[in-house]
This record gives structure tokens, C-alpha cells and sequence, in this order.
């Protein structure tokens, strides 16, 4: 039968274009780690870019679906470069193997594939790789360090156990267990006074990782890929909850500054919670997923026994998805006084 | 132990209770499983299950007599809503499954023997003895009661086809291969 | 100044309208045979007042409206009626519908037609002037207009909105229309405003059309009128009625209300232009205007009469080589015309030649992202991509919880998916399987009543029945004292035995006058049979013989229940 149906005109729009526009996004924040730690991180992206699509493969060839058409989409290569920007840097190639091909096997393709995954791929990577490789994905270099590009590969090849200067911490990690040994009598400004570690806002180096992000996704907002519900929300729960704790202790806590400009948290605001399959639809669901995410993040980063929160809290929230659309149905057209 | 014994004592008092009150107040008459079940039922009354109609085929399901593939006009669908209802295997259907029908009277050779009016389990066939019949196509439910009856043989079943007004959008489907 | 509300949502396609705007508005040539389906509006389908053989005049009527939801239809021109039977309709199921097929005579002969002053009439009968003339919402949607005429009881009548609009991209008859026959549609307005009494007329222009605004607001002067004209921002869909009304008024009106409970009603500018000229004219509704655009070498508005196969118009659009089929509507809203035979109806406003470069071939459908695209697009602030899992899952039931029925199958929703999933389809799927079921559940609820009353009835039968021998019984056990047993046994046997007797006879007869019947009819199509059908029959026509016994048993059985009844 000649089937066709209205409508006839389509906008000019496609998944493979918004994947297309965010990987565009990740650039800035690829072009600072490239400054700060050299060609690395391109052996990182390109490593998670050749699994996932072969993963992908993989998989499509399996439940026989059409690869050109679902490799085209760039669904994968987005998963891979959020996995290999959220790992550490320099993490052992398997970890990113291993990392990828979970995400793109397990997390996306076991539960239907493109549309169908409950969860973000990318942060189930990262929580399942945290809990079974703490010590690796704790693993973090300080951005400041000098060592050749030629040691970086072979501390991601398993060549050489670590650099001297990979003191295993983020600077999230690094007040945390400051704090800890200070045992309350070290204030959060004393220990952040050290700049080499903690730059201006967040973190040397890593404030201007996490600008980039900000800048990233804020091209797009502009580009209407993203809306502003979930980022501004997660930010917003982010900077309740640590100006309010802030304010109330600021010796033991950092300020709202220092916690968006470090961790995971532009990356996740930007381009974790904002992942549309695993996160709530409605704009009233948007708001509470992004906050309550925001909100737990920082729980976990501050209260908890991981480095940061972002990927725990994000898979905490996917799972209420279902629960939070159903009691957020906005009213419709000419309902709205009912109800 | 003597007031644990008094608790669960009265614990069971009161649940008693609740549930002496509750067979009152909540009481069902009749088997709502039956109407339920019934519901689902196309109610063509054609005894194709082996059940007088459609009700008394509800009623042996509800009872566990009878299996939920035993009814043609209701379909595979049919056998599917009932499989949810009761919670029970979807089985194949134990016959072919048939489109929608409509009985025809040819009047030429109706001689008016009033045997299918009688067949009729919905009396959807109208006329009087020695008299012409006919059959009011939108009160036929197709269950095929009425052609052995006929000594003359002059009722046969026809497909309904659809028309503009019961036309229906169809599901979409695109060959999403063809384009790998 | 007038402040103009927002509706959520809506798209901006490009419109496409220039091309077809640089002419005036033609007739179309008159077409030798016309094809007019009888049922071109909501509601019943009229019936055929005429017969094959019958000559018509142009503007008689050949189909009367069978009840007060449905709307007449005319003669076109004048000619003969070939024929009133199944033909093409200009549908997207592509089945045939009941129609009327005119010869045109070239004459072009009107009936006499009487035009008159509406304002001596009483409202009730102006209804009835509008539907015997056939005026039905010619935006599209072809409601029959004089339902809609009728104020609420209960709710005063604020604002009558006038939609010119026309937000569907290539369509400009409306805009033509307003151009050029500006005082004929005010003037109509000025029946609807009469028969409605609101407080304020608003006619809604999209903003660009500014010559469409001029000419109106002109017209108003020139009538004397105080409609007021407003531009309305070209966001589609601003011209579909609960839009339009929202941005004019702010009103909202759910599925679940009629305009007129919120103190508003809405018609199309081109609805207004026939109710005048059926009233003051006596011209009912026999054409109309249609953009015949896309890929052609003459885009422009054409007054076409109703009945003209689609294949009469092609001439005057000179499509392209690459045209490969046609579109009746705009692109949003549209569907392929079924074949060239369809004819123009009222709802025919657009007619756009198609080629794989204007509109091209939809693209694989990709899984849900659930990006809310869609959701933010919708006008009616519906939550597609919920619609749409549950539409996908047969589960009809969620589809109607999550509003199904307030889809307004605009096309929005498609438009914006990334995913290019034909989302307006597995709404319209949704829909009408939703219909059937209803239509289903309504059939098997009466039968099921139907059934239950014929048992009722044979139960009572039964009981009656035994009641009445029960009494026999009594009264023969009484009887013999006064009649011997011995006489009054034959006399109550003998004559309930001849009856019978006959009675079989007659049947017999009949079967054999049947099986002659038969006989004579039989062998039309057995000449060519194989040999499996001719085994086939021979193995029936055994089965057959067996089956007679029996039947002969319950037939006498069923002869004496019913000798027993009289």
C-alpha cells in the first residue's frame, strides 16, 4: 500500500542532529583538557568512541536492527565521550573498555535500546565502575602535573604504575579528607588557601574543565536542544542546599561556588540530568527530578564514602521517573481551572 | 503469657469483627466474575462454545468448566482480554477464527416457515408464517443459528465489509529494514 | 488597542502561499459529468431526492438533510442524473460513497431562485433556510452551520470570532476570498451576529495577510459594520477554531465543551460568504473556491463546482513531470486525494500537487527519546510521546486517561519529531479503533439484551404453557362426568390432527416448489467445476440427505408448540 500521512512537512530535525549538537557541546571542555593535559584525553575519547560503536554493532546486529541507520545516530558516540570525560583521566583503557561496553550493552541495549534505556547509560558506566574499581576510579592526575605525553600512555597501558604527581584525589576528595583529619578544627578556607590544589573556584584546572561545560550547554539552551527546567534546577538544588549549610557553618562547609565549579557538577547539569530517555518529561517532573538530583549530589559528595555524587544521584532519580511524571501531568488546553 | 494470650485474643476479636462486618456490608450479589466475563463475551449467542449463548458460557468459565479458547467470534483477542482477566495462559484459539458476518435471507425462496425466527438468539429476524422474512442486518450478530434451520436453504452469510463510516486508520508501520 | 492572548505550542512552517496568490480567483470550467457524494458534511447522510433519468437544474436540491445534524446538497449545473450509486470518495480510506453522477448539460440552467429578507424570517427558520442551502463549515471541517447558530440558554453569547486565519501553509482561498468578495462575507457575518446576538464580532487574519486585512476591514466600513479586523501572529495552528478563539479571547475550550457553553462560536470567513449569498441570493452551496497549488506551472485560486472529478482540474494546475500524487487539504492536515476520479467536496479547501521534492517521503521512524518535542509543539498542551507509548501498545484505555480525545490531530507533534515517528497517525489509530470498540460494545450490549428478553419471554411461555395444560388436565379430570371419555378423545384429537396434517403438506410443497427453484438456478456456475468440487459437492449433497429426517421431526415439533399457541 502507498502509505503516507500528514503531516507532509517535517522540520529539518533528527535524533542523529541533536546527538550531532551535543557532541559539538563536550568540545570546549575537551579543548581545555587538551591545554591542561595534553593528547591524552584524545586516546581516552577515541578508545571509548571505537567500543561503543562496536558494542553498538554488536547489539543491533543481534535484535537485527538496521545499522546504518541506528549506528548513524551518534547515541553511542555520545554515551562514549560522556563515560570517557567522566572517568578519570588516564584511566586503564580496559576500565574504559569495560566502562563502554556496560553502558552500551547492559544499561542501553538489554533494555531495548535507543529510547527504552530507564537509566543513563553513561552514569551506570560510572557507578558500576566505581563500585568495582574504587581504587582506579579514584585514580585522579592533578592538572598542574608535567609529564610527557609518552607516560601518560603508558600509565593508561598499564606501562608504568603511576606518576608521582597522580596523588589519587580530586580536590572534592582532597577537602573531604582534610576536613576529616582536621577532625573540625581545620577550617574549609584554610585548606582551600592552597591554590595549586584548588585554583580560584573549584578546583586548579578543573574550574575551567567545568567552565567549559557551562559553556557547552548554554550553546544548547540557546540551540533549543536542551531546556532550562533540568539544568537550572539540578544547579539550583546544588547551591540550596550548600549556601544554606554554607551559611550556617562556613568553616566546615565550602561555598556554593567551589561545589559547582567542581565534581561532576556542570557535566551533570549539563549533560547528565539533561539526557531526555532516563529523565522525567514534564516541565513540573523536570524541575523536581533536577532538584532532587542537585540535592542528593551534594549529599553524597559531601556526606558520603564516593569522591562525587553526581552518577548515584542521577540513577537514584531515574528510578523515579515513572512515579514523578504520573503526579506531574501538566493540565491540558482548557482544563486548566479543573482538578 | 497471660496478656500476650489476651492480646492475641483480642487482636483476633476485633479482626473477626472487622471481617463479620465487612461480609455485610460489602456483599456482592450475584457473581460479578460472570458479568465481567460476560462483558468481554461478543454476545453473538451463536453456542459455537458448546454453552446456550453467551451468559451460560460466562458462567461455566467462571466455574472453571470450561477453557477460555472456545469462543471463534470473540477472537484471539477476546481470548487474550479473558487470559488477563483471570489471570490464566492465553491459549490458540479451538477454531478458525472468521470475520464479522451478517445473515441474508434470499427472498425468493423464503416460503415464510418462521424455523429461523425461532433459531434466532436475538431475534433479529423479522416475519410472520407463510410471510416473507428477513433479517435487520444491524441486530445480526452473525452466529450462523439460523442457516440449518432453513429447509429451503435460502439464508446464507455474507462478510461485512467495511464502508466510509466504519473505516479505521490504520497502525502505522514503516519497513524500518529497507532502509539499512 | 487590542490585546491578543497566546496559545501554548504551535510550529512555524514555511507557508508557501505567494505563488498562488498573484492571480484572482477563476471559475473552473463546468466538467462534463459531475460526481456528487451525498454525504459532504457532519452528520446523517441526506437521502437522494432524485432518481437516475431525472434532469436537474443547476442549485436543486438532490439530497434532503434526514435529520437536523445533517445538510443538503445541490445541484451543481444542470443536466441529467446518470446514475445514484457508489463512487470514489474524496477520502483518505479510499472507499467508494454513495453519490449522485450529473451529465452536465452545458446549459447551465439555475433554478429559480429567491432570494430574501432574512430579517423578516424568525431565527428558527433561517436555520432551516441555512441547512436546506446546504451551508456547512467550510474551513475544513464541514459542521453543518445553522447547528451551530444557537446561543446557549443559559450562557450569553460574548464574542462570534470569524476565522481568517488560514494557517495552513499553501493555502490562500480564504485570503482570495476576503480580498475580493469582502462585502458579501460581512454581510454574512452580519447573519450569524444576528441570529447569535454577542456582544463583540472579531474577525482573526493572520498576519500575513495584509491585503486579506485591508480588504476586510474596508468591507466593514463599507458595510457600516463594527466587526472588529485583527491580525493575529502567524504561529500554525492559529487557525483552527479553539486556537483562534484562545488568542481572540483567551477563552479555552476543552473536548468536553461546546463553544457556545463558554459564550463563543466560530466560523470560517468562506462559510459567512455562502450563508449570505444562499440568503440573499437563493444560491445554495454548489462550489467553491480551491487553491490548486504545489508543484505546477499555474498556482491559483479556482471557483470550482462540487462533483468535479479531481481529473477535470488537472488541466488547469499544468502539473509538473515529477507530480506523483495529490493532496486534498493543507500538508499538515491533509491526505491523499484516492485517485483522480474523487471529486471536489465542500471540505476540499486546498488541493497541492505533490512531488518527492515538496514533500518529501517520511523517513524511517526511529525509537522515542522522549526529548517532549512534541509536547512542547502541542497546542493543546496533550503529552504526545505518553499518547503515543500507549497508542503503540494497543492500551486504548491510557489514551483516553491522558486526553486522547482533545488531539486536535494538527500535525504539530509529528512536525517537530526528531525521532520522525507519524505520531498524528497512531493518534488517529487510536481513535477510530476507540470508535469501533464503542460501536462493538454497543452491538454485543444489545444483542446481549435482546437475547436475555427472548429467554424471558420463552421461560414465560413455557410457564404459560404449562399452566394451560395443567388446566386441560383439571378440567378433563372434571369432564367425565358430564361426557363420555370415549366420544370427546377423537373429537379434541381430529381436528388438531388435520391442521397438522396440512400443515406438513404445505411445507413439503413449498420445499418442493424451492428445490424446483433451485434447480433452475443451479447450474449457472457449474460448468467449470474441477474434479475435487464436484467431489466436494457430491459429499454435501450426501450429508444433505440425513439431515432432512430430523429436520422433518423438529419441524412437526415445532408446528404443534405453535398450533398449541393459537
Amino acid at each position: 500500500m502507498n502509505f503516507t500521512s500528514p503531516p507532509y512537512l517535517t522540520q529539518n530535525v533528527s535524533v542523529r542532529r541533536i546527538m550531532l549538537q551535543v557532541l559539538a557541546a563536550l568540545l570546549p571542555a575537551i579543548g581545555v583538557y587538551l591545554w591542561l593535559l595534553g593528547p591524552i584525553v584524545l586516546v581516552q575519547l577515541a578508545i571509548a568512541t571505537a567500543t561503543a560503536l562496536a558494542a553498538e554493532a554488536v547489539m543491533l546486529k543481534l535484535v537485527d536492527k538496521p545499522l546504518g541507520l541506528f549506528l548513524g545516530d551518534g547515541s553511542a558516540i555520545v554515551t562514549a565521550w560522556l563515560i570517557a570525560l567522566a572517568f578519570p583521566p588516564m584511566a586503564p583503557w580496559w576500565l574504559i573498555v569495560v566502562g563502554v561496553a556496560f553502558a552500551i550493552v547492559v544499561a542501553k541495549h538489554l533494555y531495548g535500546g535507543l529510547g527504552q534505556n530507564p537509566f543513563n547509560p553513561a552514569m551506570i558506566a560510572f557507578a558500576v565502575c566505581i563500585v568495582s574499581f574504587p581504587a582506579l576510579m579514584s585514580r585522579w592526575p592533578s592538572l598542574n602535573m608535567d609529564a610527557s605525553f609518552a607516560d601518560h600512555v603508558a600509565v593508561m597501558f598499564g606501562q608504568l604504575p603511576r606518576l608521582d604527581a597522580m596523588n589519587g584525589a580530586t580536590p572534592l576528595d582532597t577537602l573531604k579528607t582534610a576536613l576529616k583529619l582536621g577532625e573540625g578544627q581545620v577550617s574549609v578556607g584554610a585548606i582551600l588557601a592552597d591554590t595549586r590544589i584548588f585554583g580560584r573556584m573549584g578546583g586548579h584546572g578543573w574550574e575551567w574543565v567545568a567552565a567549559a561545560y557551562l559553556a557547552g550547554g548554554l550553546w544548547l539552551w540557546q540551540r533549543k536542544v536542551i531546556g532550562w527546567h533540568l539544568p537550572l534546577s539540578f544547579l539550583g538544588g546544588m547551591v540550596a542546599l550548600s549556601g544554606a549549610l554554607w551559611l550556617w557553618n562556613p568553616a566546615q562547609f565550602a561555598s556554593p561556588l567551589f561545589h559547582l565549579f567542581s565534581g561532576g557538577t556542570m557535566l551533570g547539569a549539563f549533560f547528565i540530568v539533561t539526557d531526555p530517555v532516563s529523565g522525567s518529561t514534564t516541565p513540573k517532573g523536570k524541575l523536581i527530578f533536577g532538584f532532587a538530583a542537585g540535592l542528593i549530589a551534594y549529599l553524597i559528595r559531601v556526606f558520603g564514602g564516593y569522591p562525587d555524587g553526581v552518577a548515584f544521584s542521577v540513577l537514584l532519580l531515574n528510578l523515579c521517573v515513572p512515579l514523578i511524571d504520573l503526579y506531574t501531568q501538566p493540565p491540558i488546553f482548557g482544563m486548566k481551572g479543573e482538578k | 503469657m497471660i496478656t500476650a494470650i489476651l492480646i492475641m485474643a483480642l487482636g483476633a476479636v476485633i479482626l473477626g469483627a472487622a471481617l463479620g462486618y465487612a461480609s455485610v456490608k460489602f456483599k456482592v450479589q450475584g457473581n460479578p466474575l460472570v458479568e465481567k466475563i460476560d462483558a468481554i463475551l461478543p454476545q453473538t449467542q451463536c453456542g459455537q462454545c458448546g454453552y446456550p449463548g453467551c451468559k451460560p458460557y460466562a458462567e461455566a468459565i467462571a466455574e472453571g468448566e470450561a477453557d477460555i479458547n472456545r469462543c471463534p467470534p470473540g477472537g484471539m483477542e477476546g481470548v487474550r482480554k479473558l487470559a488477563d482477566l483471570l489471570g490464566r495462559e492465553v491459549k490458540p484459539l479451538d477454531a478458525e477464527e472468521k470475520p464479522k458476518q451478517v445473515a441474508i435471507i434470499d427472498e425468493q425462496l423464503c416460503i415464510g416457515c418462521t424455523l429461523c425466527v425461532q433459531a434466532c438468539p436475538v431475534d433479529a429476524i423479522v416475519g410472520a408464517a407463510k410471510q416473507m422474512h428477513t433479517v435487520v442486518a444491524s441486530l445480526c450478530t452473525g452466529c450462523e443459528l439460523c442457516v440449518k434451520p432453513c429447509p429451503v436453504e435460502c439464508i446464507h452469510m455474507e462478510r461485512i465489509v467495511e464502508n466510509i463510516d466504519t473505516w479505521k486508520w490504520k497502525y502505522p508501520v514503516f519497513e524500518i529494514k529497507r532502509v539499512a | 488597542m487590542f490585546s491578543l492572548f497566546k496559545f501554548k505550542g504551535g510550529i512555524k512552517p514555511p507557508t508557501y502561499k505567494a505563488d498562488s496568490v498573484r492571480f484572482p480567483i477563476a471559475a473552473a470550467p463546468v466538467p462534463a459529468q459531475l460526481i456528487v457524494p451525498l454525504h459532504q458534511s457532519i452528520g446523517g447522510q441526506p437521502h437522494p431526492l432524485v432518481q437516475a433519468g431525472d434532469r436537474v437544474r443547476k442549485g436543486q436540491r438532490i439530497g434532503a438533510p434526514d435529520k437536523w445534524i445533517s445538510s443538503a446538497v445541490h445541484a451543481p449545473t444542470s443536466g441529467t442524473v446518470i446514475a445514484i450509486e457508489e463512487r470514489l470518495a474524496a477520502h483518505p480510506s479510499g472507499l467508494p460513497t454513495l453519490s449522485v453522477v450529473i451529465e452536465a448539460d452545458g446549459r447551465d440552467e439555475w433554478i429559480k431562485r429567491q432570494p430574501v429578507d432574512y430579517g423578516r424570517l424568525e431565527p428558527e427558520q433561517v436555520r432551516e433556510l441555512l441547512r436546506d442551502a446546504g451551508v456547512v463549515g467550510l474551513g475544513g471541517a464541514v459542521f453543518p452551520s445553522h447547528a451551530k447558530l444557537t446561543a446557549a440558554s443559559d450562557v450569553p453569547m460574548e464574542e462570534l470570532v470569524i476565522n481568517g486565519a488560514e494557517c495552513e501553509p499553501f493555502m490562500s482561498c480564504d485570503d482570495l476570498l476576503m480580498r475580493e468578495r469582502g462585502e458579501d462575507i460581512v454581510r454574512g457575518i452580519g447573519i450569524f451576529r444576528d441570529l447569535l446576538q454577542p456582544k463583540r464580532v472579531l474577525i482573526g487574519i493572520e498576519d500575513n495577510k495584509p491585503e486579506a486585512i485591508a480588504a476586510m476591514q474596508a468591507a466593514v466600513k463599507a458595510v457600516g459594520e463594527n466587526f472588529e479586523v485583527i491580525a493575529v501572529p502567524t504561529l500554525y495552528p492559529a487557525g483552527g477554531a479553539k486556537q483562534l478563539i484562545r488568542v481572540l479571547t483567551g477563552k479555552e475550550i476543552p473536548a468536553s465543551k461546546r463553544s457556545p457553553d463558554l459564550g463563543v462560536q466560530c466560523f470560517n470567513v468562506a462559510t459567512a460568504y455562502t450563508a449570505w449569498r444562499a440568503i440573499a441570493f437563493g444560491e445554495p452551496v454548489i462550489s467553491r473556491i480551491v487553491t490548486l497549488t504545489g508543484n505546477v506551472a499555474q498556482p491559483r485560486n479556482w471557483e470550482v463546482l462540487l462533483g468535479t472529478p479531481l481529473r477535470d482540474l488537472v488541466p488547469l494546475m499544468q502539473p509538473k513531470a515529477d507530480t506523483n500524487r495529490y493532496v486534498m487539504g493543507g500538508p499538515m492536515m491533509g491526505f491523499d486525494m484516492p485517485g483522480l476520479d474523487a471529486p471536489i467536496v465542500k471540505a476540499t479547501n486546498c488541493i497541492i500537487a505533490s512531488s518527492p521534492a515538496i514533500f518529501p517521503p517520511p523517513a524511517p521512524e526511529m525509537p522515542c527519546i522522549r526529548c517532549g518535542a512534541c509536547a512542547e509543539a502541542c497546542p493543546h498542551e496533550l503529552q504526545p510521546l505518553e499518547l503515543y507509548w500507549f497508542a503503540r501498545a494497543h492500551n486504548f484505555g491510557k489514551t483516553q486517561e491522558y486526553n486522547l480525545f482533545d488531539c486536535i490531530e494538527c500535525g504539530c507533534c509529528s512536525y517537530v519529531c526528531p525521532s520522525r515517528i507519524p505520531l498524528v497517525q497512531y493518534f488517529r489509530f487510536a481513535k477510530s479503533e476507540i470508535w469501533a470498540r464503542e460501536r462493538e460494545k454497543e452491538n454485543a450490549d444489545a444483542a446481549r439484551e435482546r437475547f436475555e428478553l427472548r429467554n424471558e419471554r420463552e421461560e414465560r411461555e413455557k410457564a404459560e404453557k404449562a399452566e394451560r395444560l395443567a388446566k386441560a388436565a383439571a378440567a378433563r379430570v372434571a369432564a367425565p362426568t358430564q361426557q363420555p371419555a370415549d366420544t370427546g378423545q377423537p373429537a379434541t384429537e381430529q381436528p388438531a390432527f388435520d391442521p397438522d396434517a396440512a400443515k406438513k403438506a404445505a411445507i413439503a410443497a413449498a420445499m418442493e416448489r424451492a428445490r424446483k427453484q433451485r434447480e433452475q438456478v443451479k447450474p449457472k456456475n457449474t460448468d467449470e467445476l474441477t474434479v475435487a468440487q464436484r467431489k466436494e459437492i457430491a459429499e454435501i449433497e450426501a450429508r444433505r440427505v440425513p439431515l432432512q429426517e430430523p429436520q422433518n421431526a423438529s419441524n412437526a415439533e415445532i408446528q404443534r408448540a405453535q398450533r398449541e399457541e393459537e
